[in-house]
């Protein structure tokens, strides 16, 4: 429950040094997706696995309207849908689980893994997917692997669910060798990976593996001389337990903008002990064509004020790029929950005295939002036009996740996404 | 366990939702875990609602289940309602709430609250959303309305021969098809027939409107799969008859007059007589001044009209819930002159009325949830308009067939910014247009069937408002019989064939001979694949193994178009 408003908070705070920010914690009715969703953009990512949920018609029902509501193909994603007849006895969902899955994979020869996701009803009834996983390993390994992982929303937020779904193929990596290799952690859209590659071969910084790979049978190799590199905020259990399969973890903020992404590959290039010149040299047109691209969404966000409600975990880095290179003002930065091993590089470069949140209540976040008025706010789908209705402009935070927004010739296209409902108000006469 | 990849309806919880949704006044605690606020989007941006739908979640983590997930419930009512003020509570669980067994509807009652609470038992692992929203509006209307249940075998005291009839419209909910456009047509009708309307419920309506739905003479039920169950208890509790005719096509906004007359003894022959009358175009200077409301649809004279002639016999495909459906099987064959070659509906509750309509039409009812059967009944009846819901629309695109949608589930473009009701005179003419344009304009078909051997034609002209199947699309048929071989309701062997590239005639020690694959390239391309299936139908039943000119007329002849 909430301590004491989040305003308050920067009174406290000595200056000069990085004391720990006051960090608003909330516990009530949390307006976020669950970890089900990450379904949407991780079957897109892996081409050739299929994600089968066992769940209810609400958990197939969340995924087809989180995916846009509509399906224009055979989709690789479904939901076992528990009757009944499965609540009554666990042997019979057993026999029904390993039905539905011959099922599947009659019909689909094409897929090489199969991921079995948990979900709130599965956890609670305690149907073992693990041995399902194991049982069914037994009779289609190793035409098709089968991993499971749960995205229930009573363990997971919204994008804990990609955490999740990489932590279960993280034991069935293959062991790498001696060789120090780069591993990226997190999934990226095809074409920011192949910026990245890119930048990588100019710094001479290889070999770099992407985890997740683009297909799902392609896996990286992990040991004691891979190097993580994280991508994306949201990764805590993936990258404990690629640190348990002796990996190092390269704390860094996050590639979000122009400074967030030096700061990343620099993370990188010191680890491979990569000549100053060097690097410079390799970012350096990417780095003044991003800083060009940016400038003229920074003059339209500049001095305006930002509230995040937490959603898609990447509050804090976005937070991080919205004041330091965006020049925005920042109410409240919201998020789900605070992962330190993750988090504190960001959480460092916030500005001293910034209001986060961990947690929600969403009616008194809602009412916090309303008494500050702010020019953006950040929110989920349910939330947005209901604020606009109430004159406040919105961005989406889904879209977040499903834009690249990662790297340099990204960080306009970023920046845009937050200065387009300005621009659209500034354009609208009715 | 049932495999499903897309669900046309949602948990029954979120038929709860589109009927608090719709209310005012009304608000639903759902006793859910953290995600269920998905449900959110649906109303807030599929239909644009410029509030939040008045639901508080209490959204509990597995780090409470070991606590006191109750103790969250009797937090969340009371927060809700300090807050809400509402003036009925809703309580209710998800699926996985249903598990924990917190009895939340029970608990919230013990709470001393100063206004009723209905408490919702929903299975969400037996039933869904429709199921759902019916259950809700029931429980509510009873909950409110039990205590002023005459003894039974009261007999209802007569309506004034000088006093107006007053009419109920119980069923638009959020999230319906077109609901929204739909009440101000019926209105207009009742308007028409001098029938004043005492309580539309559950849209707009709040729990004191609710409170006075005995007070009508009669009651008409606008969408059974929502609102039957909450009729037939009111015919029962206040003895007020239900209106059953559902007002979409002309034939059945007339018979729903003609219902409503003799249900309230009423006389509504004028306005039947105007609804035959009004129909020639409506090009007078007086009519079309907008004093004079329109009281006829022009869809009677547009489908009489020499343009529409191509329409006959055009082969449709009608899925969706059964209103709908059932309504859209009536217009296409008895108002525009389709022929019916599939219908089906996700509506199991109302399965028996969609198979004895399909009986009547000599097809098979597709009685399913599952889009896959549906795709592949589709690819097998080889219409040429498909009629159904968003995802058909999808299967349409796939197979390259033409279609207009017709009921839920929605999008957000079948919430229009202009009036665009489904029901009465205006919803006919805007049935008439949706399902039209698709299909080729008459006159533009007939030139283009007249003008294709001119040079100028490419081949494979056609209209812009749709398009054949692409190359890209000629490997649809191969998912459809993937599909297939795993659903009884098709062959596989027929529903591979829908698309000509799909027939490898070869393989089945077929050929064509050149003539008659020049023949055949004469053919409309929106019907060659059909023609082209059935001619090799026709000459592996009489063993011709090379297809000439001759086989292609003989069987057109055969079969007929």
């Amino acid at each position: 429950m909430a301590l004491e408003p989040c305003t308050e908070s920067p009174v406290n705070i000595n200056t000069a040094t990085n004391t720990a920010p006051v960090v608003l914690k909330e516990r009530g009715q949390r307006e976020v997706f669950c970890g089900l969703t990450g379904i949407v953009w991780l079957h897109r990512k892996m081409q050739d696995a299929f994600f089968l949920v066992v769940g209810s018609r609400t958990c197939a029902h969340l995924i087809q309207s989180a995916a846009g509501v509509m399906i224009f193909a055979e989709p690789r994603f479904g939901t076992a849908i528990l009757g009944e007849r499965d609540l009554a006895g666990l042997a019979d969902a057993n026999d029904e689980l390993d039905r539905v899955v011959n099922q599947l994979l009659d019909r689909r020869p094409d897929i090489g893994t199969l991921f079995l996701v948990g979900s709130c009803p599965s956890e609670v009834i305690k149907l073992d997917l693990a041995k399902a996983a194991e049982r069914l390993n037994q009779q289609f390994f190793p035409k098709v692997r089968i991993l499971n992982y749960s995205g229930s929303g009573i363990e997971t937020t919204f994008t804990q669910g990609e955490d999740a779904c990489l932590g279960s193929m993280v034991p069935v990596l293959p062991q790498a060798t001696d060789e120090p290799s780069l591993m990226i952690v997190g999934s990226l859209a095809d074409v920011v990976e192949d910026q990245f590659q890119r930048l990588f071969d100019k710094m001479g910084i290889g070999p770099v593996y992407f985890f997740p790979p683009r297909r799902a049978a392609n896996l990286p190799p992990v040991g004691k001389a891979t190097k993580l590199l994280v991508a994306q905020p949201f990764l805590s259990e993936t990258v404990r337990l690629l640190m348990k399969r002796g990996a190092t973890l390269l704390p860094s903020p996050y590639p979000l903008g122009v400074e967030g992404t030096t700061t990343w590959l620099k993370t990188a290039a010191e680890a491979w002990d990569i000549a100053p010149e060097q690097f410079e040299a390799a970012i350096a047109p990417s780095v003044a064509r991003a800083k060009m691209g940016l400038e003229r969404y920074r003059q339209v966000l500049d001095g305006r004020k930002a509230f995040l409600f937490p959603d898609s975990q990447l509050e804090i880095p976005l937070a991080r790029f919205l004041s330091r290179e965006c020049g925005m003002k920042l109410i409240e930065v919201g998020t789900p929950y605070i992962d330190k091993m993750l988090m504190e590089r960001e959480i460092d470069l916030l500005p001293i005295g910034t209001a986060l949140s961990e947690g929600q209540d969403v009616e008194k976040q809602l009412d916090r939002c309303r008494e500050a008025r702010p020019d953006i706010t950040v929110c989920g789908l349910g939330l947005a036009n209901p604020l606009e209705a109430e004159g406040m402009a919105t961005k989406w935070s889904i879209e977040l996740v499903f834009s690249p927004i990662h790297g340099y010739d990204q960080a306009a296209d970023l920046a845009e996404l937050f200065a387009r409902p300005l621009e659209r108000r500034k354009r609208l006469t009715v | 366990m049932e495999l499903t990849l897309w669900t046309y309806e949602g948990p029954p919880h979120v038929g709860a939702m589109r009927v608090a949704t719709a209310m005012e006044g009304v608000h639903y605690v759902l006793h859910a875990p953290q995600g269920d606020t998905y449900a959110d989007l649906l109303f807030t941006m599929i239909e644009r609602r410029d509030r939040r739908p008045p639901v508080t979640y209490t959204t509990f983590q597995a780090r409470d289940l070991g606590g006191d997930t109750a103790e969250m419930v009797k937090t969340s009512v009371r927060e809700a309602y300090d807050r809400y003020k509402p003036k009925v509570m809703l309580v209710g669980e998800s699926c996985t709430a249903e598990l924990i067994q917190d009895q939340p509807g029970s608990l919230a009652k013990s709470m001393g609250l100063p206004i009723p609470v209905v408490s919702l038992d929903l299975p969400a692992y037996s039933k869904k959303e429709n199921w759902g929203a019916s259950e809700t509006l029931y429980h509510l209307v009873r909950t409110l309305l039990l205590p002023l249940v005459p003894p039974p075998n009261t007999p209802r005291v007569k309506r004034e021969p000088n006093v107006r009839p007053k009419a109920n419209i119980i069923g638009p909910t959020a999230l319906g098809f077109r609901c929204r456009d739909d009440i101000r047509e019926v209105l207009k009708l009742l308007a028409e027939i001098g029938v004043d309307v005492n309580v539309v419920a559950p849209m707009g309506a709040t729990p004191d409107d609710l409170m006075r739905i005995p007070d009508a003479d009669f009651n008409i039920c606008l969408y059974p799969e929502i609102a039957l169950t909450t009729c037939t208890w009111l015919t029962r509790s206040f003895g007020q008859p239900t209106v059953k005719t559902v007002p979409i096509g002309v034939g059945a906004t007339r018979d729903f007059l003609a219902e409503i007359g003799r249900v309230a003894e009423i006389d509504v022959s004028a306005a039947l007589e105007r609804s035959q009358a009004d129909t020639l175009g409506m090009w007078g200077a007086a009519r079309l001044s907008s004093s004079a409301e329109a009281v006829a649809s022009r869809l009677p004279w547009y489908s009489r009209s020499v343009d529409s002639t191509y329409l006959t016999g055009k082969r449709v495909f009608i899925f969706g819930d059964a209103t709908h459906v059932i309504a859209a099987a009536r217009i296409a064959t008895e108002e525009l002159g389709f022929t019916l070659v599939g219908v089906g509906t996700y509506s199991r509750e109302f399965a028996r009325e969609v198979r004895e309509l399909a009986k009547k039409h000599g097809v098979e009812a597709v009685i399913s949830d599952d889009y896959l059967a549906v795709e592949a009944a589709v690819a097998e009846a080889a219409p040429e308009l498909v009629l159904g819901t968003q995802m058909e629309r999808h299967i349409a695109k796939r197979l390259g067939i033409p279609c207009a949608v017709i009921s839920s589930p929605i999008h957000v473009q079948d919430v229009p910014a202009r009036y665009s009701p489904q029901m009465g005179w205006e919803g006919a003419n805007v049935i008439f247009d949706s399902w039209v344009h698709p299909l080729m304009m008459g006159l533009e078909e007939h030139l283009i069937g007249m003008f294709r051997e001119d040079f100028e034609f490419s081949e494979g002209h056609m209209s812009h408002l749709h398009t054949a199947p692409s190359s890209a699309t000629a490997s649809a048929p191969e998912s459809v019989s993937q599909s297939v071989s795993h659903e009884p309701v098709a062959s596989p062997v027929a529903a591979s064939t829908i698309v000509s590239t799909s027939i490898n005639g070869a393989e089945q020690g077929l050929t064509w001979s050149e003539d008659g694959e020049a023949e055949l390239k004469k053919i409309p391309f929106f019907v060659r694949g059909k023609i082209k299936k059935n001619t090799e139908k026709f000459a592996s039943d009489r063993g011709i193994t090379s297809i000439t000119v001759e086989t292609l007329y003989d069987a057109k002849a055969q079969i007929g178009k």
